[in-house]
């Protein structure tokens, strides 16, 4: 209020000329970024929509000549993107279920409590979230080879959830935190144990950051690629990021059917990005020890 | 903000530690299992012998490390490494930056601006490379098409295979696929300058690029350091754009640590996991040094931010 008020009275070197343009030029600027972020996405989207022979056209046209959407119905009947499909699913869901289990409990205990060994933990979390599995994977895949787990969704389960602790914990900390604790005094009174606080009372109002840390973690599982790349050498077990790219090998060239797999793979976790917008940074950066 | 979380601090309760492994300790175990545990197998690897299918065949004792560090290979991988991470940084925050000093600003369809360039981000890194490995192709690619139809190159160019454009072609993905997160990291961070300080420069009649010089950039320092800092470490880490883009390209040419390490563990002939270890150790030792740069930064952010 105030700010605009100020700004209308005190004479600016750019005046009310710009004021004018700015209606203008800044949404035309966005436009541009808009075109920019989103260009090689329509050039994925269009090259889906035709036949693989067509993408491969020297020199190459920007639409299609023929439109069809057979490169989907093809992705979708193809046992091998059904496996692949499926290992993304119950990969990226399983890990998601592991790392709310074991990160509600951890940021609802350090957001409340003081004890020994705090700024330890928060601590490793911190440089879990900063070891993205990819300088480690010759040590993942060394131990889990021990473990006789390559090839099986355990290992890359439990290798998703490791290293996505972090940003649930982060979220979740903030919005326990920012709880009044004279309502989990009230409950205590009211004779709830430390336990049935937490779940009756905290978990409720906590129900934002909780679907933000599922959703995230889920993308991030979703989108994974160096360890399944490691992990999983049978092709009915890979995931999606990895499976797809044998729709294009030095033998074959199904460019549609490689495009079609991945809009499917990337429409929902950008929607789903999309609606945590407001927290990501914050539980990508949180990691201050608090 | 500050006081608050001061205050919050204060009001913690005391538990003991017993206490808390009971409602840390799954998160423990976990890390412990898969963070930490093989960070010491990679240690212990890199000390080795492996045969092709993986069985330890014996000690090496330093071998490893003495073969990785004097590799003739070596100094281009370092090199490489050293260009991608610092060019892609640099041009990742400097546009980072620009967009979102943009999209601060008010106007008509921000959200849609905002959420188009949420879509990189959002999108699996390996989906989004091999998008570009079509792209760049040299016969197929709409880049050639488009800059020949517009003069601005003459003839093709083979952006991915000619040693001339293939590291630029990457560092061009990866400024693309790192500006988002960066963007949205930045606008956080001028959202938390308060208004009124723009306010009082206006009144003492500062031009707008003086504003930018003397209030906006000093108040967003804490902001870009954590930015460049999660970015070096982001950015040394990147696995997908190399590995997808420099696929076809032999040799290690166009690699960097991280690649390369890979490389010598599952791709390359002899299949070395211990040569590959005593690279990995040295790349982790390398993000621990950035690690420790990043939690002096945000410790001592810490008053200021929840």
């Amino acid at each position: 209020m105030s700010s605009s008020a100020v700004m209308r009275t005190v004479p600016r070197s750019r005046g009310r000329g710009w004021k004018n343009a700015r209606k203008w030029v800044l949404p035309i600027g966005g436009i541009a970024v808009m075109v920019v972020f989103l260009a090689p996405y329509v050039v994925m989207l269009l090259d889906a929509l035709r036949p693989s022979g067509e993408v491969l056209a020297t020199p190459p046209a920007f639409l299609p000549k023929t439109w069809t959407a057979s490169a989907f119905v093809q992705v979708v009947s193809d046992p091998a993107f059904q496996n692949w499909l499926r290992t993304s699913l119950v990969v990226a869901v399983s890990a998601t279920l592991i790392v709310i289990l074991v990160a509600i409990p951890a940021a609802y205990f350090t957001a409340r409590f003081s004890f020994r060994g705090r700024i330890l933990f928060l601590g490793l979390v911190v440089v879990t979230q900063m070891f993205a599995p990819t300088s480690l994977v010759v040590g993942i895949y060394r131990e889990f080879y021990d473990l006789g787990l390559i090839n099986t969704y355990t290992a890359l389960i439990l290798t998703d959830a490791a290293f996505n602790i972090a940003f649930a914990l982060w979220i979740l900390q903030g919005f326990f935190s920012a709880i009044p604790k004279d309502i989990e005094e009230a409950a205590a009174l009211d004779g709830c144990g430390r336990f049935g606080t937490m779940v009756r009372i905290m978990l409720p109002l906590t129900l934002p950051g909780i679907v933000t840390a599922v959703t995230f973690t889920f993308i991030a599982a979703w989108n994974e690629y160096v360890v399944a790349l490691t992990l999983m050498q049978d092709d009915a077990l890979k995931p999606l990021t990895v499976g797809i790219s044998s729709y294009v090998t030095a033998y074959q060239q199904n460019w549609s059917q490689l495009f079609a797999a991945s809009l499917i793979a990337i429409v929902p976790v950008v929607i789903l990005f999309a609606l945590i917008e407001k927290h990501l940074v914050g539980g990508m950066t949180a990691g201050a020890v608090k | 903000m500050g006081g608050r979380s001061r205050r919050q601090r204060r009001a913690r309760g005391t538990a003991s530690v017993a206490e808390a492994l009971l409602w840390l300790g799954p998160a423990l175990v976990l890390i412990v299992g898969i963070v930490l545990y093989p960070a010491i197998t990679l240690v212990a690897t890199s000390f080795g012998t492996y045969s092709i299918t993986g069985l330890r065949k014996g000690d090496a004792g330093i071998s490893n490390y003495t073969n990785f560090l004097t590799s003739p290979d070596l100094p281009r991988v370092i090199g490489n490494t050293g260009v991608w991470v610092g060019a892609v940084v640099v041009l990742t925050v400097l546009i980072g930056l620009a967009l979102a000093q943009f999209l601060s600003k008010e106007f008509v369809g921000r959200r849609f601006v905002r959420w188009a360039v949420i879509v990189p981000w959002a999108s699996a890194l390996v989906i989004s490379s091999q998008l570009f490995k079509l792209i760049y192709d040299y016969y197929h690619g709409v880049l050639n098409q488009l800059l020949l139809s517009l003069h601005i190159i003459q003839k093709p160019i083979d952006w991915l295979g000619d040693n001339h454009f293939t590291m630029a072609s990457m560092i061009a993905v990866g400024v693309f696929v790192s500006v988002p997160f960066t963007a949205y990291l930045l606008v956080a961070g001028l959202n938390a300058i308060p208004a009124d300080v723009y306010e009082a420069a206006r009144i003492d009649g500062g031009s707008p690029w003086q504003i930018y010089r003397r209030i906006t950039l000093p108040l967003l320092r804490p902001a870009i350091l954590i930015g460049v800092v999660l970015n070096l470490i982001y950015v040394f880490n990147s696995f997908p754009v190399i590995w997808i883009l420099n696929g076809s390209n032999p040799g290690f040419g166009n690699d960097t640590l991280i690649t390369y390490m890979y490389k010598l563990a599952f791709r390359s002939a002899q299949h070395d996991v211990g040569l590959s270890a005593a690279a990995g150790v040295f790349n982790v030792l390398i993000i621990l040094i950035a690690v420790g740069v990043y939690l002096r930064l945000v410790n001592w952010r810490e008053g200021k931010e929840a």
